[in-house]
């Protein structure tokens, strides 16, 4: 293919001319075609990933949601929409939609309000503040897997660490007094808190990225008119760091949505469901039911897509074309 | 009158009670970097945690103290009898391999789109900006279903597969960046100079690329690494289970040896996060990358 020469005369003709001349002579039709099948080459192996990765099980989710299967796992054929009635007939099912709404809200909402602060502290010129930044990703880099043990294992009502410190410092009288992770309430608050510890480190260099990015004299004018550091924060600061909040936000409430890993190592959804979030009772669901699981999943698809909207009309795709 | 006389020896007007305006941010500094060094001490609590009871001799395990009073590696050396060597190898097969196929379907779409307007261009970046939004977990059901149908539960393959798809996104964006960063003038260069397109990309650009590719290579292989319920679900207790999979499995078991446990996971968390720290600049504007305008 003739790429090198052509490389000027393609630039100027993006995928704009959207209205085929008419009578194309058969060397500009063969062109064309040639020009239509260049980038596959480069962006086939890429497309035919997504599609088999993330959009196959899409599919096979929606259709396993109509399906009806027995207690073998065998398909029986079409269920009709009696995998849904089953799933909002089921008892624990408004606790759990409950827990995952304060879930999701409590965890983006204090990870955004304590990354604010830290974000603003380690924009700051101190000695070692490369140091105190590396110490920050470890949450970030580890397994969440790994952290969540941890924190279980910290939590231990005999010797966990937390409950060492507690009684050293006279909060606690007796060991093994406290079991909070097979309780549901106190369960559910540590799990929210572990959910942040791993959600700050990202959140934080999020915003950091959008505080450098806001030009030092908008702060030297702020200064000189004789604004405050409140007041600079509020009506500066923010407004301009707004689309670096935005979308870590959204991101955040994609992954704690999505999150797994630390409901299922602390208390895996328990007692009963009394700790699941949709995550979980979808996951706890598929052990039974597989229809019931998937349209489970369905729903939480949903409320995805939703997110996923809100991401796009934030991002830059809408400026991708021009 | 005072102030005047004093402004050309400042160290005597620290002497004095009022302190000259220069010198005011000091106590401040210090209270920030010591409030920071809080900080980031509280996010190492958990890992220092991990490695302590790591250290830990069998028979302190459960003593209430910070600290071992015998400190010991031998939950490093015993811990390879359970077969945590095989988990290893399937967790390393699994991330490289994933990272290996990111790289492979990853540099070509995004130099292509980086350099050249085509046709389903926006469309083909949409595809990309959506996927890096969603994830597995949400679709496990969907997932668990497609590979059962294909007969790859218990094989190292879907992992592969599945973790490659999930985080091409990544890989795609910051590449992109990256691309577009180099001027086009610098490959013309390369071809009049006798190169093809390919060689130039090759030669040229990847080379100037590689702080990008590095990147890339990187999260995508600490993300395969630390993946969970995909390998949780597609494999079987007598398949290929990952070391996270593996630890995880230990926590379920009756009297847990939790030094043994956590022996594990500094074996499979400490790198990472090493790894992790030779990029974490690169990361956060990578994963807002599609999205800030």
């Amino acid at each position: 293919m003739t790429q090198s020469t052509q490389a000027g005369v393609l630039e100027p003709a993006p995928g704009s001319d959207g209205t085929p001349r008419p009578a194309a002579r058969r060397v500009g039709g063969g062109r064309r075609v040639l020009r239509a099948l260049a980038p596959l080459p480069w962006i086939t192996p890429a497309t035919a990933l997504i599609l088999f990765v993330v959009i196959w099980p899409v599919v096979s989710m929606f259709l396993t949601s109509r399906q009806h299967f027995d207690s073998m796992g065998f398909d029986q054929g079409s269920a009709g929409w009696s995998n849904f009635t089953k799933l909002f007939d089921e008892p624990d099912l408004p606790g759990v939609l409950v827990r995952t709404v304060i879930w999701v809200v409590a965890v983006v909402g204090l990870t955004i309000l304590i990354s604010l602060g830290v974000a603003q502290m380690f924009n700051k010129q101190f000695p070692g503040r490369k140091v105190a930044r590396w110490a920050l990703i470890a949450p970030w880099a580890a397994s969440v897997v790994m952290t969540s043990i941890v924190f279980k294992w910290m939590l231990n009502p005999s010797n966990g660490t937390i409950l060492v410190l507690m009684h050293d410092l006279g909060f606690m009288k007796d060991y093994n007094s406290v079991n909070w992770l097979s309780q549901q309430t106190p369960a559910f608050i540590w799990e929210i808190v572990v959910a942040i510890f791993v959600s700050v480190p990202f959140t934080t260099y999020a915003l950091l990225a959008g505080l450098q990015a806001v030009p030092e004299d908008v702060y030297e004018a702020c200064r000189l008119d004789g604004a405050g550091a409140v007041r600079t924060y509020w009506s500066i600061t923010l407004p301009l760091l707004r689309p670096a909040l935005l979308v870590a936000a959204l991101i955040n409430i994609m992954n704690v949505f999505n999150s797994f890993p630390i409901i299922y190592e602390m208390t895996g959804g328990g007692p009963g469901n009394q700790t699941s979030t949709t995550t979980l009772f979808m996951y706890n669901t598929q052990q039974t039911s597989i229809g019931e699981a998937a349209a489970m999943s369905v729903v939480n698809f949903g409320f995805i897509i939703v997110v996923v909207l809100f991401f796009l009309r934030a991002s830059r795709w809408n400026t991708a074309e021009d | 009158m005072t102030t005047v006389t004093a402004r050309p020896t400042p160290a005597a007007a620290s002497a004095l009670k009022a302190p000259a305006p220069r010198r005011l941010p000091r106590p401040r500094t210090v209270a920030l970097a010591g409030g920071a060094y809080l900080i980031g001490l509280i996010f190492l609590l958990p890992y220092l945690e991990m490695v302590i009871t790591a250290l830990r001799p069998g028979n302190e395990l459960h003593d209430r103290d910070l600290f071992p009073s015998h400190p010991t590696l031998a939950s490093f050396t015993d811990i390879w009898s359970t077969g945590l060597g095989t988990n290893l190898g399937t967790s390393l097969e699994i991330a490289f391999g994933s990272t290996a196929l990111v790289l492979l379907v990853a540099i070509p779409a995004a130099y292509y789109t980086a350099r050249r307007n085509f046709r389903g261009k926006g469309l083909f970046l949409l595809l990309v900006l959506i996927t890096q939004m969603f994830q597995p977990t949400a679709m496990i059901v969907g997932i668990y279903q497609q590979f059962l149908q294909f007969n790859l539960i218990d094989s190292v393959w879907s992992l592969i597969l599945v973790n490659a798809g999930f985080n091409m996104a990544f890989a795609v964006w910051i590449l992109n960046a990256y691309f577009s960063a180099i001027p086009k003038e610098i490959e013309e260069a390369a071809i009049v100079d006798g190169c093809s397109r390919v060689g130039a990309m090759f030669r040229v650009i990847l080379p100037l690329a590689a702080p990008g590719i590095v990147t890339a290579l990187i999260f995508t292989f600490i993300a395969a690494w630390n993946e969970f319920i995909v390998a949780l679900t597609l494999t079987t207790q007598s398949g290929p289970r990952t070391l996270t999979v593996k630890i995880s499995n230990f926590v379920g078991e009756y009297a847990t040896d939790w030094q043994h446990l956590f022996a594990a996971s500094v074996i499979a968390t400490i790198p990472v996060i090493i790894l992790f720290a030779l990029i974490e600049g690169k990361v956060a504007s990578g994963l807002t990358a599609g999205s800030v305008k």
